[in-house]
């Protein structure tokens, strides 16, 4: 489904993602963690078609088609989605009116007309339940004055919204109050397939007891440095970055 | 030429010529403003960029033109203000009609509505309600440094009134729709007084349209009473052609416990001036002032806000915003006046601002005058470009970035529009906003001018 190779990725000149490969197969949850400042956010934004970063060198194929060479609103459209670190507030754009555009445009792409009123308020009400989320936030202006972790059950439920065949979600776990962490967690439990996958990035093997990642990657410094089954996620809780870190620098040396 | 101005010079002269006329036509009343006020504006001519209030606006190039003067209808105007009507077809209200600043109607100068509600011309409520209007009218216009309110009262014959009695709720709004057409360039003032009393409950709607492509001036004044208690919503919409010239000096007095809002929503206009004075003139008075203006080509908007908080405990909150095309230019001054006496005072200014090209310009002014202590007050202003990260965010969904463009400008401009209370109306600009964003042309469907 995706596969990254080399991928060196530089903001403002400097260097940020320094060679970095992965590949992630249909039905497939990969989690990437990692130190601050490592890069997760980078990669993401990278996959997602932000313009700022500079692909400097690498490749990325997302359904065998070239993915650095498409839009933003392309990527999503084919299937990408980015559940943002921190969301954007957007005032005097409702939910509903965003939403409607959203997922319309989705539509579109596929040749399908647009939906009714009806059956698009329908479709906001089912997603709704299905994420738990409060009613009243989505009669709101997008994000505009959501606490930190509606912010979070937010992204899910625009996710749930667009069905996206891969979803990068970076750091949907800050920030939630236990029960908002296993609302979060059955979303996307709820919305996994064997066709679609996931990119999970967090700092807390918490999440990863909700949803069960098939591989676990450590990114430091610009570079992944180690992959493992879930059990790295336990090992990294208990004893930290110090000994990857180590571990990077010995390679180095040697 | 006692060091005045060429262009104060002409209008002096123009006062000279036809104050024998103007005055003909006016209650005894009226006129008895007319030779103190004159004397103020030869005092203060027309403003120039000296006038700290008009820094950013030349007023030279409409002033400067030799235009018709209209001094008085004439009766194939009442043909024509009567064919007129209003393309928002669902909003319910008590309309009125100004054609160049008169109110053209040859019977029933002025009319009751339910619970002793009186609308019509300023010119027959002098005469017929003489009482009440002696009490407001000159009262609350009051300049030092700005001729133009002083040029209006000395040569303004006609407008509207509005008499809201006590205790009265008025569930449908009144609209006046200034109308300006003639086949020559032309100069018009009028002259609005509106009195709410005690307790009442009533909203305004102005509409400024010009019907035909001739260069116009326009210079008006309204006057609005207040009372205790009472709630006030004024809302002006202005949707004129390039070469028209508009300036409206609003003034609002505000008694004890009342509550006012104003909303200026400029779509199109060459050259605009909106100046809206608030006075809270009693403890725990209320007062919103809001506008939005999306400019293009060479238009020139300019809003000046006088916020003058004379009594303890009140509240008011100024935004403003504006979007600017092409080589637009924009200036926003919002002053605050806090008196010594005015304790307990909250006091808040928001400016807000678009530039979608480099040649566009915009210039902002918070004017901040505190003399008590116990004051919360804050302002701020941006110029700037859309936000390139709540940009990225809609393309993120799947929205293309020409949509995504327009979503968030309209995103800029609902934060004022939402502030409408009148809904078929509110609907009515979103519509207009979304139009003008997507640069097709937001005339409403009576204009004849297109200024695309
Ligand atoms: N817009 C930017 N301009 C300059 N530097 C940036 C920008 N965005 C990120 N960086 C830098 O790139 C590096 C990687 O940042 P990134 O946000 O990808 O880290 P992260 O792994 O997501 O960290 P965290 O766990 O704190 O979210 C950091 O050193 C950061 O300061
Ligand atoms: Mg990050």
């Amino acid at each position: 489904m995706l596969i990254i190779n080399n991928l060196k990725a530089s903001i403002e000149g400097k260097s940020i993602l320094k060679g970095i490969s992965l590949e992630v197969k249909p039905g497939e949850i990969h989690a990437i963690m990692g130190p601050n400042g490592s890069g997760k956010s980078t990669l993401a934004a990278v996959l997602a078609g932000r313009e700022f970063v500079e692909v400097t060198e690498g490749t990325v194929s997302y359904l065998g088609k070239n993915l650095l060479e498409m839009a933003a609103e392309d990527r999503a459209k084919e299937g990408i989605f980015l559940g943002f670190q921190y969301p954007i507030e957007i005032p005097g754009v409702s939910m509903v009116n965003f939403m409607k555009t959203a997922v319309n445009e989705h539509r579109k792409h596929k040749g399908l007309e647009p939906l009714s009123a009806s059956d698009f308020l329908k479709m906001m009400r089912d997603k709704k339940e299905l994420v738990e989320i409060d009613s009243k936030l989505a009669n709101r202006s997008v994000n505009e004055g959501f606490s930190g972790g509606e912010k979070k059950k937010n992204e899910i439920f625009q996710m749930a919204m667009l069905e996206p065949k891969l979803a990068i979600l970076d750091e949907t776990d800050s920030g939630l109050d236990i029960d908002a962490l296993r609302i979060v967690a059955n979303g996307v439990n709820k919305l996994k397939r064997p066709d679609n996958s996931f990119i999970v990035i967090t700092h807390y093997q918490r999440l990863l007891d909700y949803i069960i990642p098939d591989v676990v990657h450590v990114l430091y410094d610009g570079r992944i440095v180690k992959t493992a089954g879930k059990e790295l996620a336990i090992e990294l809780e208990e004893k930290g970055y110090d000994w990857i870190k180590k571990e990077v620098e010995n390679n180095v040396i040697a | 030429m006692n060091g005045k101005s060429e262009i104060t010079e002409k209008y002096l002269g123009l006062y000279k010529d036809n104050i024998n006329k103007i005055s003909g036509i006016s209650s005894a009343f009226i006129n008895s403003f007319r030779a103190p006020a004159f004397e103020k504006f030869s005092e203060l001519g027309i403003p120039t960029k000296k006038n700290e209030a008009y820094k950013y606006t030349n007023l030279n190039i409409f002033f400067d033109h030799d235009y018709e003067n209209y001094f008085m209808p004439v009766p194939s105007d009442f043909i024509k203000a009567e064919e007129f009507r209003c393309d928002v077809t669902d909003l319910d209200a008590h309309g009125i009609v100004l054609l160049n600043g008169f109110y053209p109607t040859l019977n029933e100068k002025l009319r009751q509505l339910p619970s002793g509600v009186w609308i019509g011309s300023l010119n027959e409520a002098a005469v017929r309600f003489a009482d009440i209007f002696e009490k407001h009218f000159g009262k609350y216009a009051k300049s030092e440094t700005d001729g133009l309110i002083h040029l209006n009262t000395a040569m303004a014959s006609d407008g509207v009134f509005v008499y809201i009695p006590e205790g009265v709720t008025l569930s449908k709004p009144v609209q006046v729709v200034n109308l300006v057409q003639s086949d020559e360039d032309m100069f018009n003032q009028h002259r609005n007084l509106i009195i709410a009393e005690k307790n009442s409950v009533f909203s305004i709607i102005i509409c400024d349209h010009t019907l035909s492509p001739q260069k116009f001036l326009t210079n008006a004044v309204t006057e609005v009473f207040v009372g205790e208690n009472a709630h006030f919503d004024i809302i002006r919409v202005q949707n004129e052609h390039n070469n028209a010239c508009k300036i409206t000096n609003t003034f609002i007095h505000q008694e004890k416990n009342s509550v006012t809002s104003s909303n200026n929503i400029t779509l199109h206009g060459g050259l605009i001036r909106n100046s809206t004075y608030h006075h809270l003139g009693g403890e725990g008075a209320e007062s919103y002032s809001y506008g939005l203006f999306l400019a293009d080509k060479w238009q020139h908007i300019d809003n000046f806000v006088n916020m003058d908080h004379a009594f303890p405990n009140c509240t008011s909150n100024q935004l403003f915003k504006g979007v600017l095309d092409d080589m637009s230019t924009g200036a926003f001054n919002g002053r605050i006046l806090v008196r010594p006496d005015a304790q307990g005072t909250l006091a808040y200014q928001k400016n807000n601002n678009i530039l979608l090209t480099d040649d566009a310009k915009m210039d902002t002014k918070p004017q901040l005058e505190i003399f008590a202590d116990d004051v919360k007050c804050s302002h701020g202003a941006t110029i700037g470009q859309l936000d390139d990260d709540a940009l990225f965010y809609l393309q993120s969904r799947g929205i293309d970035k020409r949509e995504a463009r327009l979503m968030l400008m309209f995103g800029f401009a609902h934060e004022v529009i939402q502030n409408i209370k009148i809904e078929p109306l509110r609907e009515r600009m979103d519509n207009l906003v979304m139009q003008r964003l997507k640069g097709e042309l937001s005339r409403c469907a009576s204009c004849m001018v297109k200024c695309g």
